[in-house]
């Protein structure tokens, strides 16, 4: 046996499935509901995108939604596999991964390549890889990991400042990208992942006091004593929403004076598109998304490009199945057979809350702009593979509590 | 971790340490985070439905705004036709070089370096280009702005094959006027030029929407209401860039302007012009300088101006294209440092000149009705007069030729000065007789015709000097004592010289040909009718037709004549008698001009004027009324510096009649040396 993965088919390789109704029970190896919210989702995408890019590139209107439908695709494939593995095994390999997490880190500052100003990625043959979207799960891993180490000591304050610590590390290192996004993501898994382990509620509630503070340092006080921790206009990205202006003409001109672009116009465009879907949409009469007036409306602000596209209602079925989606995250997190189940869902649901919440809370201008992205909504490969990866996590805990339930002769709650 | 401990031994123990049930603890922490969820999605959900339910129309409006830009669309202007329906002025298609600004680089070294390879592609400073896009992009906004304007086949191929090259460069199909003639006309049909902003705010250029090429002198301006038609309206939908897009919007299409019929005559303009130049062209072989000269034909029955022209002239298809500052200065005659007559200036009805003896036939009808004179004393002998209280000053014949006393009809013909002051100076106590009848039959008034300007002139009387005192004193008072040479001697008062010298039309009289052209329509419909006359209206506008050349409306009630004048038929038979004479008898000052011309069918009542200016060549005059029962024309001319009125304005006269009958056009110089 050479390593724990060589045989991902098998899951639950220590026991046997040795009763007759496990047997059966193995023909549907995925949870429906999430399935269902996961390839919803997907089909929502590929329809957004189709619309919004349709221009683009010239004479390739298919580029993005074809390539967005291979990433689905693959990432679909690789959940189903996930799905069989028993995620237990992943628990023994919490160093490799942790360290795997930080060099393709590293990786990307070294060997990678810059997109609008930031490096992230680096470029494979047939694919670029965004080494801090991996990241999230592989963080998520080997946090439930060190926890469940930990799992005696919980209550100690020793325990939140390690975990927190080992989150810390990448984070700094994405946000030094600068993928400030991805950051805060990793800090919110490591926080979540406390919460549901069993922290004490001082020290997390100590903890939001120490972000209160640290966001305090950064965007008031150092600015004030002339330090700046963040560059200006990711000062600007995160304020922008509260102070808005749809005078485009002044954003312009601001524009072609510091020859950066001024994310209030990014934001207004944002409002516009969501605002005029109205109630049911423009549809292929939408103006912002063609007209290229709004800024990355296949990637970080493809909520928007929905919302012109499809309306109110288009919108709303999308967040009912992001609701679907964390609800069933949730779900899993109670029915899993162990604390390491639940510590992965546990960072699944905050990698998901956390991006939904902020990166739709973003195009509809009640929070700050930051590079997250909309799950399996954004175009792009490693934010989609990344998300499918994780609910295959999700749908191997799913798997692993039904077969044990099943095993025990208990029947599983939905 | 008391809960823990308390709920393990419920749940089936596997080998794993970690093996949990769903500990009230852990049900407490994830229905926080259920919450959370919940909290966030309600007010994700209640923020949608805001922006998409409750405001969502603002943003429809917002969006739409965003990308749809209306842009004019220039509408064809109308033609300028003559009499008969010919084009004088007409648009034709070409290409323009255009800048979209919001397609331009980023501001800046890309961007200038930009303007640098236009600029050398147009034969422009990089400079100018940039002015050119800031002052359009000020204009209007999303406006691409027009850089050249028939910049040649070559550069529209560089630009079409290197579009990489040009990012922001286009090239447009615009409509720009054209004037086939060239300088024919030109000061009266006038040139075009886009709206500029003090322009916009006269009511004249009410409602016409920024960039709008308008008229700006001449008929095009006068009836740029007509010409101008209206714009349509390019719905464009624009990407954030400024690119149009691919769009179902309906574009409002331009309404064409309408077609402005002329009174003027093709042929018969092209001919004035055409002996205006051979009469100056004459001139200048003769020495005379002949700088500069002006023409006009009127129907004297309705005012209809059957031709007009000004020399020297200018092409107004250089302003269909923008114009450099040297290329204007050129044309206003300031350029090259010697200053050259302007070219912009139309003589015919903006020159101020006095007239020399063709004011004559004036002062004898002021006078014969007045009771001045009586046609038949013989006044005016001897080769000068000394007027009594002139202070001595002589009033001479030119040449000091002794006409000796003669009647009226003969001091006409022959163009006795001396008779002519004496008439002055006998009128002189009879009050402002002369300045009257100048008045009534249209001269020192703006005439009404239709064009954007005109001299109002002046009749030198009593009272015009008292206010020209006035005005001098004052003047002076405002320049500290300096004098402002409003007047020659100020303070003097009129005295009778004033008046000798109106008489023969010199002096501060200041007139034009198109004034003094009424005048003659005046005397001659008057004459026609048994001494019932009309100070026409002279006007160019005949009437106003659809583009595709329907009949909108007639312009011809538009110019009714000015007022009806009674002449005492037998005294005005008098002054045609003369000038008839001066014009076919031996020893007429102009009958040699008119040598071979058959009287009796159109027979000519003409006199020749020859005007001293201070400082200046004799300037040439000639005024003839020509009658024909279809077609009776009263024609003017006059060239500056032109010598005496025989030789130069005479034969030009005769040209312009010769092509109106239909006769051997022939250039006859006059001998007679006379005022």
């Amino acid at each position: 046996m050479p390593s724990s993965l060589s045989s991902p088919i098998k899951p639950a390789a220590e026991e046997p499935p040795a009763v007759p109704s496990t047997r059966a029970w193995h023909g549907l190896p995925l949870d429906p509901l999430l399935t269902l919210a996961v390839v919803g989702l997907g089909i929502a995408s590929a329809m957004t995108l189709g619309a919004a890019t349709r221009e683009a590139i010239p004479g390739d209107p298919g580029y993005y939604v074809n390539r967005q439908i291979v990433y689905l695709v693959i990432g679909l494939i690789l959940m189903t596999v996930l799905a069989r593995v028993d995620y237990a095994r992943l628990r023994q390999l919490k160093y490799p991964i942790y360290a795997l997490l930080i060099l393709s880190i590293l990786a990307v500052l070294g060997l990678g390549h810059e997109t609008k100003g930031a490096t992230r990625a680096i470029t494979l043959p047939f694919f670029s890889f965004q080494a801090s979207e991996l990241g999230k799960v592989l963080l998520i891993l080997a946090l439930a990991s060190f926890v469940i180490d930990r799992s005696r000591r919980l209550r100690e304050r020793d325990t939140t400042a390690r975990v927190m610590l080992a989150a810390l590390v990448p984070a700094m290192l994405v946000i030094i990208q600068p993928d400030l996004g991805s950051g805060m993501v990793y800090m919110v898994i490591a926080f979540v992942l406390l919460l549901v382990a069993g922290a004490p509620w001082q020290q997390l509630g100590g903890l939001v006091a120490l972000v209160g503070v640290s966001v305090a340092i950064v965007l008031v006080a150092a600015p004030a004593l002339g330090l700046h921790v963040l560059k200006p206009y990711q000062t600007e990205r995160l304020t922008a929403f509260l102070n808005p202006s749809s005078n485009f003409a002044e954003i312009k001109e601001k524009e072609s004076k510091t020859g950066e672009p001024d994310p209030r116009y990014q934001l207004a465009q944002s409002k516009i598109a969501i605002g005029s879907g109205e109630k049911t949409g423009r549809g292929s009469n939408s103006t912002q998304l063609t007209g290229n007036y709004l800024p990355e409306d296949d990637t970080d602000f493809v909520f928007a490009a929905v919302g012109e596209q499809y309306g109110f209602l288009g919108a709303g079925l999308v967040l009912c199945l992001y609701g679907l989606l964390i609800s069933r995250t949730l779900r899993i997190l109670t029915m899993s057979k162990d604390l390491f189940g639940s510590l992965l869902a546990a960072g699944v649901a905050a990698m998901l809350m956390f991006q939904v919440f902020v990166n739709v809370g973003m195009t509809v201008g009640i929070m700050p702009i930051t590079g997250v992205t909309l799950p399996l909504m954004s175009y792009g490969g490693s934010s989609v593979i990344t998300t499918l990866l994780a609910v295959g996590l999700l749908q191997s805990i799913y798997v692993q509590a039904r077969a044990s339930a099943a095993l025990k002769g208990r029947v599983p709650i939905y | 971790m008391s809960a823990l401990e308390r709920v393990r031994p419920s749940w089936p123990i596997s080998d794993d340490r970690s093996r949990m049930p769903v500990s009230p603890q852990l049900a407490l922490r994830v229905g926080a985070l259920g919450v959370l969820a919940m909290v966030m999605f309600a007010i994700i959900f209640f923020r949608l439905w805001y922006l998409q339910v409750l405001t969502g129309e603002q943003y429809v409006q917002q969006a739409d705004a965003n990308s749809v830009r209306d842009l004019p669309i220039a509408a064809p202007r109308g033609q300028i036709l003559d009499r008969e329906g010919k084009p004088m002025v007409s648009s034709r298609v070409t290409n323009a070089v255009q800048i979209v600004p919001s397609a331009l680089p980023p501001a800046g070294a890309p961007r200038l370096a930009l303007y640098r390879r236009v600029g050398a592609l147009l034969h422009m400073s990089a400079q100018h280009v940039e002015a050119l896009v800031v002052k359009g992009r000020t204009a209007l906004p999303y406006a691409p702005v027009t850089i050249k304007t028939d910049a040649g086949r070559g550069v529209l191929t560089v630009l079409a094959e290197r579009q990489n090259a040009y990012p922001g460069v286009v090239q447009q199909p615009v409509s720009i006027r054209a004037y086939p003639y060239g300088e024919m006309a030109a000061q009266v049909l006038g040139y075009v030029g886009q709206v500029n902003k003090e322009e916009l705010k006269k009511p004249a250029f009410r409602g016409v929407e920024q960039n709008t090429v308008v008229g700006q002198e001449g008929l095009e301006y006068f009836y740029d209401h007509y010409l101008r038609g209206e714009p349509g309206v390019q719905r464009v939908q624009v990407n954030a860039a400024g690119y149009p897009e691919p769009t179902r919007l309906q574009p409002q299409p331009p309404k064409a302007g309408y077609s402005l019929g002329t009174t003027l005559d093709l042929g018969l303009q092209r001919e004035g012009e055409k002996a205006l130049l051979e009469g100056i062209e004459n001139a200048r072989a003769g020495g005379k300088p002949a700088i500069a000269g002006a023409f006009t034909a009127l129907d004297p029955l309705n005012g209809e101006v059957l031709a007009i022209g000004s020399y020297p002239s200018f092409d107004p298809n250089k302003f269909a294209k923008p114009l450099t500052e040297t290329e204007l200065k050129a044309l206003e005659g300031k350029g090259g440092g010697e200053e050259t007559p302007s070219r912009l200036v139309n003589r015919a009805v903006n020159g101020a000149y006095p007239t020399g003896s063709t004011f004559k036939p004036i002062t004898a009808m002021a006078a014969l009705e007045a009771g001045v004179i009586d046609p038949n004393e013989a006044l005016g002998g001897g080769s000068c007069i000394e007027a009594i209280g002139g202070g001595g000053e002589k009033f001479c014949n030119s040449g000091h030729t002794d006409y000796g006393a003669v009647g009226l009809v003969e001091a006409l013909k022959v163009s006795s000065d001396t008779y002519f002051f004496t008439v002055g100076e006998l009128a002189n106590s009879h009050g402002n007789v002369i300045q009257n009848k100048a008045r009534e039959l249209g001269i020192g008034e703006q005439t009404g015709i239709d064009l954007p300007s005109e001299l109002t002139g002046t009749i030198p009387s009593r009272q015009w000097l008292v206010k020209q005192n006035e005005a001098e004193s004052q003047c002076t008072r405002e320049h500290h004592g300096r004098r402002c040479q409003i007047v020659a001697e100020p303070g003097e008062p009129w005295t009778v010289g004033y008046n000798m010298d109106l008489a023969v039309g010199q002096g501060s009289l200041q007139t034009d040909p198109l004034q003094m052209a009424v005048a003659y329509s005046t005397l001659a419909n008057a004459y026609l009718h048994g001494g019932e006359g009309e100070v026409v209206t002279p006007h160019l506008g005949r009437q106003i037709d659809e583009a595709d050349g329907g009949l909108v409306q007639s312009l011809s009630r538009d110019f009714p004549p000015k007022h009806h004048v009674h002449l005492n038929y037998p005294d005005l038979s008098d002054v045609m008698q003369g000038i008839h004479e001066a014009a076919s008898q031996p020893g007429g000052t102009s009958a040699d001009v008119w040598t071979g011309w058959n009287q009796s069918q159109h027979p000519v009542y003409g006199k020749t004027g020859t005007a001293e200016r201070a400082g200046h060549v004799e300037q040439s005059w000639y005024m003839c009324f020509i009658n024909d029962p279809k077609r009776p024309i009263v024609i003017a001319v006059t060239v500056e510096e032109g010598g005496f009125g025989a030789e130069t304005a005479a034969p030009i006269a005769r040209l312009i009649a010769s092509r109106w009958f239909g006769r051997p056009e022939k250039f006859v110089v006059g001998t007679s040396k006379t005022f």
